[in-house]
């Protein structure tokens, strides 16, 4: 078994001895859920519980006429029919609007809809039941008289004066637009010896979490407070939404997050659903479950990407680019989401075209669209594949152009690694990447000049295999910056309280939340590291808006960099206070002695003085022996933000190597590398998972997932038989490496590594297609997925 | 059979069970709710994700596409079951040793598949461990290390080690 090496990294900062920080420590929650013993919300059930199910609009636009319950409510089993207009009297509607998008606009969105629904799958109606199954057989007697309206599902005619508008109250279809130039873009494109120019499209897809959205209400009139879990990966804003739209204050309500089933920023949004099944509890004061069947799943879980993109680059015959320049088009659903707004994609290819090269020339404009089709929001590396693969295969296509080798125009043209701090034309800031570190890296781990040789003698032999590269820039550990300049109630920082229990262990409660990723393994880690216990000592609590420090939850790789930091900052905090104690009994100097592996010693020798389960039995049970006066404090609180930068930009590079049947245009996918520098590596073995995860999810995206809807805004493959995703037997080896650059903003240096894999696989996938095309003439392929029909399109063959 | 409900007897993880059960009920919601068996996971109730699988008779089967009431008169095993006589106990530890899932909702669908293959003894390729386990979808890993997981403890038992 491939494990990785488990060997302190040698970084100094946190040199304490028996460090965990670097170390592949297995994660503490595997044995249950290894077991079938996990708690996933689809698994709990209450004393009283009902089950909602929904009636949904079969059609992408129409009005609701009238909706005939009756029928519905003489089924077995049924407690109540609610439609959207009497689901209001209890829930006021939202709107996904943020003051830093400037000018961003959409319409107030109501859980349940209300005269009209504007996507094929917005609830009408619910139905609450004994039993879901009851539920179901009850939403088939609901009776809808819709008007079909015309919907829009063309992003590049949403804003023609001809198209209907799907909210006439904001004039138009435009969710919001930005435009960015820097630099002297079009004396650049007229220095260049060459122009490329094309036209990018990038599928819908969607997350496929494989537990699906599920959320279990229990409003208890008898307390006035409601109790909600929720496969979330941020209870604090969900705390705070469902208060607000309720009508309740914060503390009424607590939000409970035990083990996800997968979220992938799938599950950080407000879904209609979700709110209305809270509603319903509260309507009928007693708990209601949702969980989404895999059809619901398709039609209500976010989509994500959506986008085309007109761009171009310039670039001289010695390799150097000149300017790039993007005109981007994506069209969401028929609602911005709410809270984050789906503007920050589009907003995210702005700022990420371009990033990991010199280059100071750039000329953006993003366009953001309504359409009546399912809402799209931030999913798993927003906004990078599009800003990865636009920037890469440009990269790719200016160097085949001037016949350079892909690799050798990056090194003419990534920011020097000792370039740093700098910002890129768009005006985000670098602490410090290693573009070029991490490319010898990959080159070296490839063994590039074997592949290429390899390469050229098969495509002698009628096979051809393909190359690509792409380098990506990657957003994590999100300051306010992110969301909470816009006004929105998503917490930037993060807490975590520490607490000696009376045996001599740690309890850890942590803001942010466990869906997979291991961030209960790193927080974990940062507090044994830095209090001083062996791993198994410590017990991390997350996932409890009662319990745990208020924070943001895991999105935007931040639980590692930010409630990793905090985590240490706790461990060492309690330390401080716990050797307080033991200089009190000891009559020593607390300065001298340090806690090693659960055992008060003296910091210079070593010498062990006292047991940690003696400190706690003196200061919990024999108070009465401490020094008068004295008072141990056997619990502490440490927050963190980053304040230094507002996001920690880290960087990395990822190769593709694959086969193309030029027959039948099957891809098969060789092997696939990428090399990562998320600064200070708590956990490689969880990095590495987190990458190789990340890097199959936009192999799906380059070559299998794909929301198709027709033009009357119909989803035609809304299943897991015809929407594909990655499986085993088609997905290849991943090897990744690392280069190592820590942000000053933390003590322990960690940036995040969770969009990496997703940001870059794409764009590579594609340049080793085209690279494997090449030869044959073939047109370049610059749509994804990447299906067997566009490659035969593309050689002519269809 | 026009009977909307039936009465069945079967054997779960060992132990006798007798249930009046819907006749449309899968076998792996007859688990869930009337059992308590929430091991066994619902992922896309139409037989391609996997995350259902428990064994029947001692195959491996889809809980979402086979009826209790086909159930009657059989054996069927689930994660919990074989989890407590300890027979994938080595399964399970190389899956936690090698982070080998990471949200874990398809991954006691994955063990018991991956049960399957390693039953057969002998090491399989990697191709062939990719292959076998090609019906079970987990979209946190991207697959590397549930195949390395596999691949070491075919290895081990093919060796006699424990």
């Amino acid at each position: 078994m491939k494990i990785v090496d488990d060997l302190p990294s040698g970084l100094s900062a946190l040199d304490r001895p028996n460090s965990y920080i670097g170390r592949a420590v297995p994660r503490p929650n595997l044995g249950r859920l290894t077991q079938g013993r996990g708690q996933y919300v689809s698994d709990v059930t209450l004393p009283r519980m009902a089950h909602v199910a929904f009636v949904r609009s079969p059609y992408a636009h129409a009005r609701i006429k009238a909706i005939e319950t009756d029928a519905a409510r003489q089924q077995e089993g049924v407690i109540a029919v609610v439609t959207g207009p009497e689901l209001a009297k209890v829930i006021t509607p939202w709107v996904g609007v943020l003051t830093h998008l400037k000018g961003i606009k959409s319409a107030p969105q109501h859980a349940i809809a209300v005269e009209r629904a504007c996507w094929q799958g917005e609830a009408v109606c619910a139905v609450v039941a004994k039993t879901r199954a009851e539920a179901e057989d009850a939403c088939e007697r609901v009776v809808v008289d819709y008007e079909e309206l015309t919907p829009v599902t063309d992003p590049e005619t949403a804003l023609d004066p001809a198209t209907p508008v799907i909210h006439a109250s904001l004039g138009d279809n435009l969710t919001f637009e930005r435009k960015h130039e820097a630099g002297a873009v079009d004396q650049a494109f007229a220095e260049a010896d060459e122009v490329v120019q094309a036209t990018f499209g990038f599928g819908r897809h969607t997350g496929v979490t494989n537990e699906p959205r599920a959320i279990v209400a229990d409003w208890n009139a008898g307390e006035q407070r409601l109790t909600v879990y929720q496969g979330t990966q941020a209870p604090h804003m969900m705390q705070n939404l469902f208060a607000k739209h309720l009508g309740l204050e914060e503390h009424q309500v607590r939000v409970l997050t035990k083990d996800v089933g997968g979220s992938f920023g799938i599950k950080v949004h407000t879904y209609a659903d979700e709110m209305a099944a809270v509603a319903l509890s509260k309507l009928l004061k007693r708990p209601v479950k949702f969980v989404a069947d895999r059809l619901e799943s398709f039609v209500t879980d976010i989509h994500a990407r959506d986008h085309r993109v007109h761009a171009k680059i310039g670039v001289k015959r010695d390799g150097t680019i000149t300017a790039f320049e993007i005109d981007d088009l994506t069209g969401i659903g028929p609602y911005s989401v709410y809270p984050r707004t789906s503007g920050i994609e589009a907003n995210q290819v702005v700022n990420l075209v371009g990033g990991p090269y010199r280059c100071p020339n750039y000329r953006a404009r993003a366009r953001v669209v309504f359409q009546n089709k399912n809402v799209m929001c931030q999913y798993r590396a927003v906004g990078h594949p599009i800003a990865t693969s636009v920037t890469e295969n440009l990269v790719e296509m200016a160097a085949a152009r001037i016949g350079m080798d892909p690799v050798e125009i990056r090194r003419r043209n990534l920011i020097s690694d000792d370039g740093y701090p700098c910002a890129a034309p768009s005006g985000i800031r670098f602490e410090k990447l290693s573009h070029h570190a991490a490319l010898d890296k990959i080159v070296k781990m490839m063994g590039y000049e074997t592949l290429r040789a390899e390469q050229a003698a098969l495509r002698q032999q009628g096979i051809f295999r393909g190359l690509g590269f792409a380098s990506f820039i990657e957003v994590t550990n999100p300051s306010a910056a992110f969301y909470g300049v816009g006004g929105a109630r998503i917490s930037a920082q993060d807490g975590a309280t520490v607490r000696l229990d009376a045996t001599g262990a740690i309890f850890c409660a942590s803001g942010v939340t466990e869906q997979g990723q291991g961030a209960e393994a790193v927080i974990a880690q940062c507090v044994a590291s830095a209090f001083g216990v062996p791993l198994d000592k410590v017990r991390v609590i997350t996932g409890d808006t009662d319990n745990v420090p208020y924070g943001g939850g895991t999105w935007a790789s931040r639980a590692a960099g930010i409630g990793g930091e905090a985590a240490w900052q706790a461990g060492k905090a309690l330390r401080q206070n716990v050797l307080a104690v033991a200089a009190s009994i000891l009559q020593a100097d607390a300065a001298a002695l340090d806690i090693r592996n659960g055992i008060v010693v003296d910091a210079d020798s070593g010498r062990e003085r006292l047991g940690l389960d003696e400190v706690a039995r003196i200061a919990y049970f024999r108070p009465d022996t401490l020094p008068p006066g004295f008072q141990a404090e056997l619990m502490a609180t440490r927050h963190y933000v980053p304040r230094a930068w507002p996001f920690a930009f880290t960087n990395g590079v990822q190769a593709s190597y694959l086969e193309v049947d030029t027959d039948t245009g099957f891809v098969t996918l060789l092997k696939h590398w990428c090399v990562e520098d998320c600064g200070t590596v708590i956990n490689p073995q969880l990095v590495d998972e987190q990458v190789r995860g990340g890097v199959v999810q936009g192999i799906g995206a380059a070559l299998l997932e794909h929301c198709v809807y027709d033009e009357r805004g119909q989803l035609l493959n809304g299943n897991m038989a015809d929407y594909l995703v990655p499986m085993a037997g088609e997905m290849p080896d991943i090897e990744v490496g690392h280069v190592v650059s820590p942000t000053a903003d933390s003590e322990l240096g960690a940036k995040g590594a969770g969009e990496a894999g997703t940001a870059g696989a794409p764009g590579c996938v594609v340049n080793a297609v085209n690279d494997a095309l090449r030869p044959l003439g073939a047109k370049t392929i610059l749509e994804i997925p990447v299906t067997p029909d566009r490659i035969l399109a593309a050689l002519g063959k269809i | 059979m026009t009977e909307r409900f039936h009465d069945i007897a079967l054997t779960v993880n060992g132990e006798p069970v007798r249930e009046r059960v819907d006749a449309r009920k899968s076998l792996v919601d007859f688990l869930r709710d009337d059992l308590g068996l929430t091991g066994s996971h619902v992922g896309c109730e139409h037989g391609v994700c996997g995350a259902c699988t428990v064994r029947l008779d001692g195959v491996i089967i889809r809980g979402c596409l086979t009826l209790a009431v086909q159930c009657d008169g059989a054996r069927v095993d689930t994660i919990e079951g074989v989890s407590d006589t300890g027979e994938i106990a080595d399964l399970q530890a190389a899956f936690q040793t090698r982070n080998a899932l990471q949200c874990g909702f398809c991954t006691p669908g994955m063990l018991l598949t991956a049960q399957m293959l390693l039953a057969r003894g002998g090491v399989p390729s990697r191709e062939e461990i990719r292959e076998h386990l090609s019906g079970n979808y987990c979209r946190c890993t991207g697959y590397h290390a549930i195949v390395d997981a596999v691949e070491a403890v075919a290895r081990a038992r093919a060796e006699g080690r424990p």
